[in-house]
């Protein structure tokens, strides 16, 4: 009875380990290393890394540039917001606000575009479903990543973080068109 | 004037004011899971899209109200008994400046009442990590700051304690293994609450004005100090209970102190740094940055809790083959009390952390495969394995070995004790896998319509996903049921249970003192180093505990699978750079 009760020996710390624990130990530390190194490995070798390129903004800045783009590239409306078709390979913004996603774009399947991403107010989680990459979105945070949409089709997004009464209404959409 | 009480059945020796003050403790602890619990009715009828109870205003102040009491004030308050208990009675000495102990006492009661009245007023439905710049009334914030502070105090009377017994030589030696891990808990407390002091005292400055903007990306950083880490406290607390568990019912030894209190040593050094698994996703931080610290610096704290998972049951088995059980691997394991609640609700608290908390944990901790993963409802389940049972589930069945040592009273409904740990498991098991489930499929947490009701757009998840959900609210309200029969036992045994002392009346439940004859020791018996055993081997091999090295092995085999699978499901997500 000795795990309520001080250790046996005082010197406890020189007692030898079993034979069972040191192999567990080193069994479970090969193991946490591999787990480890499997993080720098995907960032060379796998696809789905995030740049962690980001930049300070303001909500008036980021509205202005994602204003441009809608402007320039607009093709349509579609329940009362624009929906914007941005060249391949350019700059594509969306801003999340209470209590949409704005605006929708159109995108080219296999073609690369930098995605930029912020909030106007509170936080929102960016969530694109059904293929599931999830995104905080953080005010005064303009972040950017390099999207290659590989499939056709409409892909919604659900805002994944709590933002308010009108938090489930929040919805975006991004079309991807094949080639 | 004596001031300890020897518990006649388990030899505890009772300091009168730490014991006063246990209860409380404990007794504060239960409210706040009734109140968590009668929450969780209106989240989990919610989320089963059949039902949808609530209305989303109700919703979000029911999921606010749920979080806060089950994640900080149940679990808080309970970690405050166990430090009194680890230290003050395990090693016979008296509760350092009990006055202080009572203040932060009623700190942290201030302090939990204020936040609850904030949230229940209906303004400050911000949930429980309140994310700048969404903002809650003033006193949402003080509450917290109150209780955090109260919670401080308790943490230092715990740390006055362990040297005033070293000062008094109440023990020989070094201090027990479980006091070990309660101390572990107690410095990851200390940081807890100067991350939270370092991000709440600035935001309720915020929220009453004084400072015009909270940093929303920094409030992330530093707010997670303190929300992550308070549940690493609950490792540590629990880790520790399942070592005096098997202790006190098997009469476990540590297979290894150095081992054992190695692994502690890895959770202060290293359990922090997870507090990055929150913002794996987020701007303006490195992927450096992020993978040093969501592996722990290279999974040290998974090792830890890893060594812990073998010792554990492992101190168990050579206890129990020690005494002749050792037949095949595991009659150790079959012949285990399981009809005893304070058992069955320590192992399955002890295989659903490792088997489905550990794991999942690591997995959506994985700086990439988090981004399949951040803020679906596969997040919550993952807390619920760790938190919920691993966590809760030990503390309950402690409470059924203190309802007759610490309160003196007899288990009332023992039927329904004893089988409360299996429905409790039961339905929390089911609720976790089958949220699991809904969250790879994209389903997201805190939100209150699957169906995007009233969305200008419109999206409808797979009908497995509602099918899912549904199962997760059946599980989820049986798990709702084995809450309750704990409350309902809990409750019932300190106003109704029979009396194992004459004096132990009502005001006695719930934090007075005995009748004073009880308390007839001055000055207790040193605590005696535990007897030396002689060595002997009961397992084949040198393999003291074969049973468990095979539940071990199962683990990391799931865990290998586990890992792997979600690496491929990432790798068929849309390419990113």
């Amino acid at each position: 009875m000795t795990s309520f009760l001080p250790p046996s020996e005082r010197i406890w710390w020189k007692v030898p380990v079993g034979k069972q624990e040191l192999v567990w130990i080193g069994i479970a530390l090969v193991w946490c290393l591999f787990m480890f190194f499997m993080m720098p490995y995907w960032h060379l070798y796998g696809k789905q890394n995030l740049s962690n390129e980001a930049y300070q903004t303001t909500p008036a800045k980021f509205q202005a540039r994602v204003d441009a783009m809608v402007e320039q590239f607009k093709v349509g409306e579609e329940a009362g917001m624009p929906v914007v078709r941005p060249p391949a390979g350019s700059d594509v913004y969306m801003l999340g606000r209470l209590w949409q996603w704005y605006p929708i774009l159109e995108l080219q399947k296999d073609q690369s575009y930098r995605l930029h991403l912020s909030s106007m107010d509170w936080q929102h989680g960016f969530s694109l479903q059904p293929v599931n990459i999830n995104l905080q979105i953080v005010p005064g945070y303009e972040m950017v990543l390099t999207v290659t949409p590989d499939q056709a089709g409409e892909f919604a997004v659900v805002c994944n973080e709590f933002c308010g009464i009108g938090h489930h209404t929040m919805l975006g959409k991004i079309s991807v068109m094949e080639n | 004037m004596a001031r300890f009480r020897v518990c006649p059945d388990a030899g505890f020796y009772f300091d009168k004011s730490a014991e006063s003050l246990m209860k409380v403790n404990a007794v504060a602890g239960v409210v706040s899971l009734l109140v968590a619990g009668i929450m969780a009715v209106g989240v989990i009828l919610t989320r089963w899209q059949e039902v949808h109870l609530l209305p989303a205003d109700l919703f979000y102040q029911a999921l606010t109200l749920h979080g806060i009491n089950a994640l900080i004030f149940w679990i808080i308050f309970f970690e405050i008994a166990i430090l009194y208990f680890a230290s003050s009675t395990l090693l016979r000495c008296r509760l350092a400046a009990p006055r202080w102990a009572w203040f932060g006492f009623l700190l942290m009661v201030i302090g939990a009442v204020m936040n609850n009245v904030a949230v229940f007023q209906g303004k400050s439905s911000v949930m429980m990590t309140s994310y700048a710049p969404m903002q809650a009334e003033p006193h949402f914030y003080l509450g917290l700051i109150l209780f955090a502070v109260g919670a401080l105090i308790g943490c230092f009377v715990f740390l006055g304690t362990l040297v005033l017994a070293k000062d008094d030589k109440t023990y020989e030696g070094s201090v027990p293994l479980v006091t070990f891990g309660a101390l572990t808990a107690c410095i990851i407390a200390v940081f807890t609450i100067a991350s939270g002091a370092i991000i709440l005292i600035p935001t309720y400055l915020w929220s009453i004005g004084y400072i015009n903007h909270i940093d929303a990306e920094m409030y992330r950083l530093v707010w997670w100090g303190m929300g992550h880490s308070s549940q690493q406290i609950n490792v540590a607390a629990h880790v520790s209970i399942w070592y005096l568990l098997a202790g006190i019912l098997f009469g476990a030894r540590p297979m290894s102190e150095k081992v054992s209190r190695g692994a502690f040593l890895l959770y202060i050094l290293f359990l922090q740094l997870a507090s990055a698994h929150h913002i794996l996703v987020d701007p303006g931080i490195s992927s450096e940055w992020k993978v040093f610290n969501t592996s722990y610096a290279m999974y040290l704290a998974v090792l830890a809790s890893m060594i812990h998972g073998l010792t554990v049951p492992g101190s168990m088995e050579v206890a129990q083959r020690a005494k002749g059980l050792t037949k095949g691997l595991f009659e150790w394991l079959r012949k285990a009390p399981w009809s005893n609640p304070v058992f069955s609700g320590f192992f399955f608290s002890l295989i659903i952390f490792g088997f489905i908390g550990g794991i999942t944990g690591v997995v959506m901790g994985t700086e990439q495969i988090n981004l399949i993963i951040h803020n679906t409802i596969y997040v919550p389940a993952h807390f619920h394995a760790t938190v919920a049972v691993g966590t809760t589930l030990a503390f309950m069945a402690l409470t059924y070995l203190l309802i007759p040592v610490l309160f003196r009273r007899e288990l009332f409904l023992p039927q329904i004790a004893k089988l409360q740990p299996y429905v409790f498991s039961a339905g929390m098991t089911l609720m976790i896998l089958f949220m699991l489930g809904a969250g790879t499929l994209g389903v997201s947490r805190r939100h209150w319509d699957m169906d995007f009701t009233g969305a200008a757009l419109s999206f409808e998840y797979p009908g497995t996903a509602y099918v899912m959900m549904a199962i997760a609210g059946i599980g989820g309200v049986l798990a709702i049921v084995g809450g309750a029969m704990y409350v309902i036992v809990t409750v019932g045994s300190l106003v109704l249970g029979k009396k194992l002392d004459a004096s132990a009346g009502l005001l006695q439940s719930f934090g007075l003192s005995l009748s004073p004859g009880n308390y007839n020791v001055e000055i207790a018996e040193p605590l005696l180093m535990a007897p030396k055993l002689t060595v002997e081997e009961h397992g084949s091999a040198g393999f003291e505990a074969p049973g468990t090295f095979v539940l071990a092995m199962a683990l990391l085999v799931c865990f290998v699978v586990y890992y792997f699978i979600n690496w491929d499901y990432l790798a068929s997500v849309w390419p990113l750079s």
